[in-house]
């Protein structure tokens, strides 16, 4: 039995210890990004253009790029195909590198939060933009009071977060605060987040102490949550809301989820009281930037040396009352990219934004699952890793990999590809027939997806995918 | 020449039998499934008398042939051999037969099948001791290569080659007997050739007895011979007395390694001279049963749900344990429980074909080594009949899918304390959403209360006892709904 184990974990390290050498020897190991990625020579890549906003109420200059520190690259730690889960840590070294890097090239905005990266985000670039030598004046931190779990909605714990972030970010003021995702189980669970227990009052005196610059909100979810917190704009004073916002969501949030609302609505609302937005999900976690092959033909054709990631970033950043896009760039090519998009933003013609509405309704058409891969639902208690299956089963759909009926002609190939790169993506403990529809992730999803529906949607594909009866 | 057409079939059969043993994907057996059907003691046991007609006609023509190209466990041994061969030439000298040690172990075997100590018999059964050999000991190495590979087409983006779980001891018991059997044939191999199977072997005994008889054997030319002894000291069976220009027949595995290594011509495979009587033999047909240790374990651990409180991250899943079991299941096909025990050599092909990790050999008395059911890794899939297919002695019988769907091999139960329900307070039914009859129905756990949590309803009649919902329960080690064996299977 030792033995048997010895050798399994072996071959994980020496697996592991050769995709670390890879991704080091070519520099990207993003398989998504990699056909994106390619055509800019990193030289190329602008230290003095880049694009700012400025913030009205504290005259601040905001970098149009601002850095999610939300997908921060890990050293890799593969789980065993058993199951059994060793800890991935964050790649320190990397992101003091990718933090000096934006920093040198113009970025000044740092979006982080308690939750992120299991609860490592927040050290991780305090030690980070401490790292970097720039003055504590330079850059912007932006942070969240992320209290979702019941045992966090007593006062004294919000506010132990809240100092905590300062401790763990090195600071001594936050520039942006933001209430974490409200909406999310709609007022009831915003009014004992946040309510009840005082925490938004506590805030509003923090931003008079001067500890707090600017104090926000991030939405996603309830509609309710946020039409109650922008009528009540002059008790508060928002000095920004954060919301999600790309070319897809701008008039089709509602047709891939009607629990969702377009992102139209919720930009003009903010515009009519002259609330700066930022944006997060830009790029929808990513999926804008690996679309199905004929869209990705489709705005090659019309830019053929921008990325398709560079649309959905100058979409965000078109809206003149953004002040930041947020990007998590995980790898220095993302960074890199999104620089050369930002520096400086080439703003969309009005023929542009015809041409990516129509995309648009292109991407809605494909029957990808909504997933932006935040982890938001992780950890799942039963195991599941339920990003994981959503993001192979998107790849598969884009690749024309999901078989409808065994008289396709690809369905052979389909099928295989289907089913070991699942295999690869998914240990088998963690697949979706695991999935016993609990349904406790589902309210941790910022996109509103009902994981359990369609996990078991999945599974019943792929269960028939197996017994070849499609 | 003749040695050569002998070298080649042997190696092809050699290697498409390996190769059948080390397939996982169940390409090989549509290509190589027939050699197993072939060997003489699972015809036997299978009752496929013209197989077993066509090896007895086989060997009264051409004497022992079956034990140069047919025998896995006899090709192995010639490997072992010819390589001591290419490090000492003519190491080999006439022996006399060693008629007790020889008709012991064949009275030995007879006797232990016919009274029931059938593991003692089937430890030396040379195609079952092969199987068990490539089995433990060699389908774990290829599929650590595969694996390898795998990797390496991970990296690629290439579905050529895909990773299968390893699991090297599926049974201590049988992995040492395994490597015993692998180390004892192979040293006795590379000291004196095909002694094993002279002397141990009872199908190279019984076969002895039909080949003296053979029409067609390596006869010596006498008045050619100038007794140079070298085709006695290149005889791997030790059975050329080159003195007396005679050969023991009954040893003799008609190699034709002599008739190439006589200079003068002197040796030709022909029918000699003076004939003799042709007498057949007995072939005995009897039902097996098998004892051994046993080794059972089970532990218990608390399980624990994690928390949510940040982002990312994966809980502890933990590893199931197999619950014990009244009544052990048998593969769909193997009709019941004394099918299987009456027919398996337990040659574990079965078991390297299975893709689910559901059967491994038995640790029980009776049933030693014979293939098991248990669902800890996976569960018997419909879509698959690999096992069935595979079997070359009729223990697990063939069956279609649809067959298969309408066997109940067994039936669930169900086990209150573990439900996730009940523990944990929250909605499961995911035995009842995988299970592939709609045996269970999901009732609510309060016979008063229409909305309470639901718990698993089996209605057995309909349970095929496949196993999804054991494994798929979400309850660990030990699984809320696990399956009880039917000693005889009935069809619903």
């Amino acid at each position: 039995m030792a033995q048997k184990i010895n050798r399994r974990r072996f071959l994980k390290l020496f697996g592991a210890g050769s995709a670390v050498l890879t991704a080091s020897l070519y520099g990207c190991d993003n398989k998504a990004q990699k056909t994106v990625m390619k055509e800019k020579a990193p030289g190329d890549v602008p230290t003095d253009k880049m694009t700012y906003r400025v913030n009205p109420k504290t005259k601040d200059k905001i970098s149009i790029l601002g850095y999610g520190m939300m997908r921060l690259p890990n050293i890799e730690q593969k789980e065993s195909k058993d199951g059994k889960p060793t800890e991935s840590v964050i790649d320190q070294e990397q992101v003091n590198r990718l933090v000096k890097y934006a920093l040198d090239h113009g970025v000044n905005y740092f979006d982080t939060s308690p939750a992120y990266c299991k609860g490592h985000s927040e050290e991780a670039t305090g030690i980070a933009l401490k790292a970097s030598g720039y003055d504590r004046s330079k850059y912007f931190v932006a942070t969240k009071l992320s209290n979702f779990s019941p045992d966090t909605w007593s006062r004294e714990a919000g506010i132990k977060m809240y100092h905590d972030s300062m401790k763990y970010l090195q600071v001594d003021y936050i520039d942006y605060l933001l209430l974490h995702a409200v909406g999310g189980g709609g007022m009831e669970n915003f009014n004992k987040r946040y309510m009840d227990n005082g925490m938004l009052d506590f805030l509003v005196a923090e931003r008079e102490a001067g500890r707090i610059k600017n104090l926000g909100f991030s939405y996603h979810g309830d509609i309710e949550v946020f039409d109650y917190l922008l009528a009540n704009h002059d008790k508060y004073k928002w000095d920004f809301v954060q919301i999600q916002l790309n070319y897809v969501d701008w008039l089709h949030a509602k047709e891939t989820n009607p629990r969702n609302t377009n992102a139209e609505y919720l930009y003009n609302e903010l515009k009519k009281r002259n609330i700066p937005a930022i944006i997060m999900e830009p790029l929808l976690g990513g999926r804008l930037s690996k679309l199905p092959d004929h869209v990705v033909a489709r705005l090659k054709q019309r830019r053929p040396e921008d990325s398709v990631a560079s649309w959905a970033f100058r979409y965000a950043g078109h809206h003149d009352r953004v002040l930041t896009v947020l990007s998590g760039m995980t790898y220095m090519e993302h960074l890199q990219d999104n620089l050369c998009t930002f520096s400086p933003l080439v703003d969309l013609t009005p023929d542009d934004l015809d041409f990516l509405e129509e995309t648009a309704k292109l991407i809605v058409s494909y029957p990808t699952v909504q997933c932006n891969d935040c982890k938001y639902c992780m950890p799942c208690p039963y195991g599941i890793d339920i990003p994981a299956i959503f993001v192979h089963y998107n790849k598969c759909v884009n690749e024309g990999n999901v078989p409808k009926d065994a008289r396709d002609p690809n369905y052979a190939k389909a099928r295989k590809a289907f089913l070991v790169g699942y295999d690869r993506a998914v240990a088998k403990v963690r697949q979706a027939d695991h999935c016993i529809g609990c349904g406790q992730c589902a309210p941790h999803c910022p996109q509103n997806i009902n994981i359990p529906e369609e996990l078991h949607r999945i599974d019943g594909f792929i269960d028939r995918l197996k017994q070849g009866i499609l | 020449m003749l040695r050569i057409v002998r070298v080649i079939i042997a190696t092809v059969v050699f290697a498409l039998v390996t190769l059948l043993f080390f397939d996982f994907t169940g390409t090989m057996s549509g290509v190589a499934g027939w050699i197993p059907k072939i060997q003489f003691l699972p015809a036997v046991l299978a009752l496929n008398l013209l197989v077993v007609a066509i090896l007895v006609v086989l060997t009264l023509v051409c004497g022992r042939i079956y034990c140069s190209v047919i025998c896995p466990l006899g090709i192995f041994q010639d490997v072992v051999s010819w390589l001591h061969g290419k490090f000492k030439k003519n190491r080999f000298a006439y022996k006399p037969e060693m008629k007790v040690v020889r008709y012991g172990f064949l009275i030995l075997f007879v006797a232990t099948l016919l009274l029931g100590f059938g593991s003692i018999a089937g430890i030396i059964e040379p195609y079952s001791a092969f199987g068990r050999i490539m089995s433990n000991i060699f389908q774990p190495l290829y599929i650590l290569g595969n694996n390898a590979l795998a990797d390496v087409a991970e990296k690629n983006d290439s579905v050529m080659f895909y990773h299968v779980d390893l699991w090297w001891i599926k049974s201590l018991a049988v992995f040492i007997i395994a490597v015993a059997t692998f180390l004892i044939v192979s040293l006795i191999a590379w000291i004196g050739g095909r002694l094993y199977c002279n002397t141990v072997c009872p199908v190279g005994t019984m076969l002895g007895f039909l080949s003296r008889f053979a029409w067609l054997k390596p006869v010596i030319d006498a008045d050619k011979c100038n007794k140079c002894g070298l085709c006695a000291r290149n005889c791997k069976s030790q059975c050329i007395n080159f003195k007396e220009h005679e050969i023991d027949y009954s040893r003799c595995v008609a190699c034709m390694d002599c008739i190439g290594k006589c200079h003068k011509n002197a040796i030709s495979f022909s029918h000699p001279k003076k004939t003799q009587k042709d007498e057949a033999e007995n072939v005995d047909t009897s039902k097996r049963a098998f004892i051994a240790t046993a080794v059972t374990l089970a532990s218990a651990s608390v399980s624990e749900t994690q928390a949510k409180k940040v982002d990312g991250g994966l809980a502890v899943v933990e590893d199931k344990v197999a619950p014990t079991r009244k009544t052990a299941i048998t593969p769909a096909g193997s009709v019941s429980a004394k099918n299987v025990q009456q027919h398996c050599t337990a040659c574990q092909l079965c078991i390297t074909a299975c893709p689910n990790g559901v059967l491994r050999p038995s640790t029980d008395i009776e049933t030693f080594m014979q293939p098991q059911m248990s669902y800890e890794r996976g569960y018997c899939r419909p879509e698959c009949t690999r096992c069935a297919d595979a079997c070359p002695v009729g223990a697990i019988k063939p069956i279609t899918v649809e067959e298969k769907s309408s066997t109940q091999i067994g039936h669930a139960v169900w086990i209150k304390k573990n439900c996730i329900p009940l523990t944990d307070g929250v909605e499961c039914g995911n035995c009842a959403r995988h299970c592939p009859s709609g045996a269970i129905m999901m009732v609510p756990s309060d016979e008063k209360d229409e909305t309470s949590l639901k718990i698993p309803a089996i209605d057995t009649e309909v349970c095929i006892g496949c196993g999804a919902c054991e494994n798929l329960c979400p309850a660990r080690p030990f699984s809320a709904i696990y399956v009880e064996g039917h000693e005889v299977h009935r069809t619903i």
